[in-house]
């Protein structure tokens, strides 16, 4: 595929400011959100001032053309997802805005640092509730809430794992207020997903608007399997020379597979599935041309339920028979741990401010989105009263799907909601409607506003490292907040700048 | 204490192993097919035409599931039958499909370019239709299956890591060639009852050329036998020459070799293959050819057909379960 098509002279050409009028960017208007290329009433940054000039001057068509290939590329590469409605399967690209987010050295400083913040503290929580409980008893956060979570492993209780960490790779979706304000709105410490479109996004980037990117410092993302492969090392049992490393994928049928794909790759290690495992003798092994071959660590990409069917779901045939006996024996090393989803759930994030405090000593240096916790009776009354102008959340969801945006929602459908939140007013939290911070984005209509977060990804072995930037979702229809992928969002290339 | 450090073992999962044969024999598939339909269509004419089209489900054992989805054998029901029939396991269809899910499966090991190609080839061949195997575009669409398949060998030829999974994968393809061309000669000479009389080689010329051509052989042929066809020439030339790319001996010979290579690079027990293979190749001989092609040359080549999925069987057998 031909990479941009601009010719020599029309790069440097765009080096220079441009004066003409801004064509491609006329009937751009933020309104009242957050612009991230604009930036309102922040001190001008001269990359962006450039980008912006840059972007300005490129031929709408050109653009489009660009979107184009960048598209046909997405397919022949089979970069795609699969989408799953009634008895179908469809294999679908995320959609590739072309235009980047610019994020700031001043920016990334706190989006950095507040994730490591958020990790620690994440880890910290989840030794606890797994030992001395010490947060429950000080009636920090309820114990019920956590005692009672779906998310809760018994199995974990008073088992330790390396370096105390349970984390290893964790997601966190950032959104930007009105004001350009960071905000948490959800930690992500499961199997988070995306990584990969961070890199391919770059790549795309790099293919379709090399003119864009010209000159511009931008921080590289091409560490992050080395990282993670350093990270899953780090954890493998100890005296172990050389560990073997896995990615433990469900199969080619899996939705996130291409990204399973891109994991085992760029680490350097074997893609299996819970088929190519075995557990002899207390230890893992995986089935190679050669026979049984030691495993060290897992980086699985199955949830907890379906690890391991003597342990949990005895109906999983993708997990690995003995898998937990093994990893409670420390002959093996898995990441993420079993038992953090107590931790990302969305119950537990309306506390992670007053966790922060309580490990660190330490004001979260990224704030939350203010929410109400539906379990306690204030908190619903509100709730029910302000129905109409707040996003309610089932608590044990992911995904997008069962959340109630209220401004958007018709009379029926608030009533509807209503019922269900009466019902189980503990499955539900709320926040006030966000006015997320938008960029421009290429739509039918031309260059347009439109909403967007960020996921940046921390890896963790014995200390954390975030990859510069992450991943940026954006709703690509006009007005929706939704970003999820499989809610129609699409994605963009971040750029951290230097 | 070591100073040479010890080198990181490289292990290859055992199901990737068989994935990489299966990649290579249904690409290789591809391309057999699309030479045998190009070379129907366009050589192989004569009065009898429902005979020429009949010999491909004759070849890739299909008569019976033929017969239950058409009534007779032309250009447009086969064409139908191998170039778009999804239901079909033996069409180009079934062939990418599994071709793409085998290197789906392998993505991870497999470069970046194979991968893509084979991706772009998959939905070229899904949009074929009715409408694009014509008699008018049917050498056309032959010639993309044909170019699409060998780009693929291209690629792998200059991109694939030669690590065991590239072992895997040649000898998946060197199995599949020496299947295919069993095949070609196993039809050609039962149908053609092979005499050693000259005057019947003259009449069925033009039967030995399409088989020659099926197998991309016409023209080394020629060149090694200016003067005409005979029977056992074209037996010796298919199976037990040395230098022809898809002749029986030489895939067998290949096959071999990546095995051996297995078995001292990478300590894998290969012992039974190796064994039968032995045998084989040793059957594979101008004289032997030509004392049994002198007789009835079907019985051998339903035996070697069976010892090359028996091949499969073994190096296979090795690590499964």
């Amino acid at each position: 595929m031909q990479a941009g098509g601009a010719s020599q002279s029309q790069v440097q050409s765009q080096l220079q400011p441009q004066s003409q009028p801004h064509s491609t960017m006329q009937g751009y208007d933020p309104s009242s959100f957050f612009c991230e290329m604009l930036r309102p009433g922040q001190p001008q940054h001269p990359t962006l001032t450039l980008l912006l000039s840059r972007l300005a001057a490129m031929p709408i068509d050109s653009l489009r053309q660009r979107a184009q290939e960048a598209e046909r590329d997405l397919l022949d590469r089979g970069i795609t997802f699969t989408v799953y409605s009634d008895a179908t399967a469809i294999d679908r690209i995320l959609p590739f805005d072309l235009i980047p987010r610019v994020i700031t050295p001043a920016e990334w400083h706190q989006i950095e640092t507040g994730v490591v913040q958020r990790v620690r503290a994440l880890n910290m929580f989840l030794y606890d509730i797994y030992h001395d409980r010490k947060i429950l008893a000080d009636k920090i956060v309820p114990a019920e809430l956590v005692l009672n979570n779906a998310g809760y492993c018994q199995a974990m209780v008073g088992f330790n794992v390396p370096f105390n960490t349970y984390v290893h790779v964790c997601g966190t979706d950032i959104v930007r207020d009105e004001t350009g304000a960071f905000r948490v709105l959800e930690d992500n410490a499961r199997t988070p997903s995306g990584v990969a479109y961070v890199v391919e996004n770059r790549h795309m980037s790099l293919r379709v608007i090399p003119d864009l990117m010209t000159s511009l410092r931008v921080r590289s993302v091409d560490e992050y399997g080395l990282r993670l492969h350093n990270a899953m090392a780090e954890i493998a049992p100890s005296g172990v020379v050389d560990p073997q490393v896995v990615v433990l994928s469900p199969g080619i049928f899996n939705s996130a597979y291409f990204e399973h794909v891109f994991l085992a790759r760029e680490m350097g290690v074997p893609l299996v599935e819970g088929r190519d495992l075995t557990v002899e003798g207390g230890k893992v092994w995986m089935r190679t041309t050669s026979g049984l071959a030691p495993v060290h660590t897992i980086y699985r990409r199955i949830g907890d339920d379906f690890l391991d069917p003597d342990a949990f779901n005895p109906e999983s045939m993708l997990g690995v028979r003995g898998l937990i006996e093994a990893w409670r024996h420390g002959t093996v090393a898995i990441a993420n741990a079993v038992g953090t989803g107590v931790a990302d759930d969305k119950a537990i994030y309306a506390y992670m401010p007053r966790i922060i405090k309580y490990y660190l000593s330490e004001e979260p240096i990224l704030p939350n989105v203010d929410t109400r916790i539906c379990a306690e009776p204030d908190a619903l009354a509100y709730t029910l009263d302000h129905l109409h102008e707040l996003v309610v959340k089932p608590v044990a969801e992911s995904g997008g799907y069962g959340l109630l945006i209220g401004p958007h929602a018709s009379k029926a459908q608030l009533a509807d909601f209503r019922a269900l939140l009466k019902a189980d007013p503990a499955n539900y939290i709320s926040q006030p409607t966000l006015k997320l911070s938008v960029s421009p984005t290429l739509c039918e209509d031309g260059v347009r506003p439109r909403h967007i977060d960020l996921r940046p990804f921390a890896v963790t072995g014995r200390n954390t490292w975030v990859l510069p930037g992450g991943l940026t979702r954006v709703a690509l229809r006009a007005g929706t907040l939704v970003v999820n992928s499989s809610q129609g969002g699409g994605s963009k290339d971040t750029w951290v700048l230097e | 204490m070591d100073i040479i450090p010890k080198r990181h073992t490289v292990h290859l999962i055992a199901r990737h192993a068989e994935s990489t044969i299966w990649l290579a024999r249904y690409m290789e598939r591809i391309e057999n097919m699309a030479r045998i339909l190009d070379v129907t269509n366009t050589f192989a004419r004569d009065a009898d035409d429902t005979r020429n089209w009949l010999s491909i489900p004759r070849i890739n054992g299909d008569l019976a599931e033929f017969y239950k989805k058409h009534t007779e054998a032309t250009q447009r029901s086969v064409g139908d039958f191998y170039l778009l029939d999804t239901t079909n396991p033996t069409s180009v269809q079934s062939f990418i499909a599994a071709a793409r899910e085998n290197a789906r499966t392998l993505r991870a090991l497999i470069s970046t370019e194979m991968w893509l190609q084979i991706n772009v080839f998959h939905s070229r061949i899904r949009q074929l239709d009715a409408g694009t195997i014509t008699p008018d575009h049917f050498t056309a669409v032959c010639a993309m299956l044909k170019e699409g398949a060998q780009a693929h060998t291209g690629i792998t030829e200059g991109t694939l890591y030669r690590d065991q999974a590239w072992h895997f994968y040649m000898i998946g393809r060197y199995l599949e060639r020496a299947d295919q061309t069993t095949r070609l000669l196993d039809t050609r000479f039962h149908s053609l009852a092979p005499q050693t009389d000259a005057v019947d080689a003259d009449i069925d010329a033009g039967h030995w050329n399409a088989l020659l051509r099926a197998a991309a052989g016409y023209h080394a042929y020629r060149r090694e036998h200016p003067s005409g066809y005979h029977p056992q020439e074209v037996a010796c030339f298919m199976l037990a020459n040395t230098a022809f790319p898809r002749s029986v001996g030489l895939n067998l010979a290949q096959v071999e070799w990546h095995l051996t290579q297995l078995r001292t690079r990478y300590m894998l027990r290969m012992s039974g293959a190796l064994e039968r293979l032995d045998q084989l190749n040793g059957m594979m001989t101008y004289p032997n050819v030509t004392e049994l092609a002198s007789r009835k040359l079907s019985p051998f080549l339903d035996y070697v057909q069976r010892e090359v999925g028996a091949l499969h069987q073994d190096i296979v057998g090795t690590f499964a379960g």
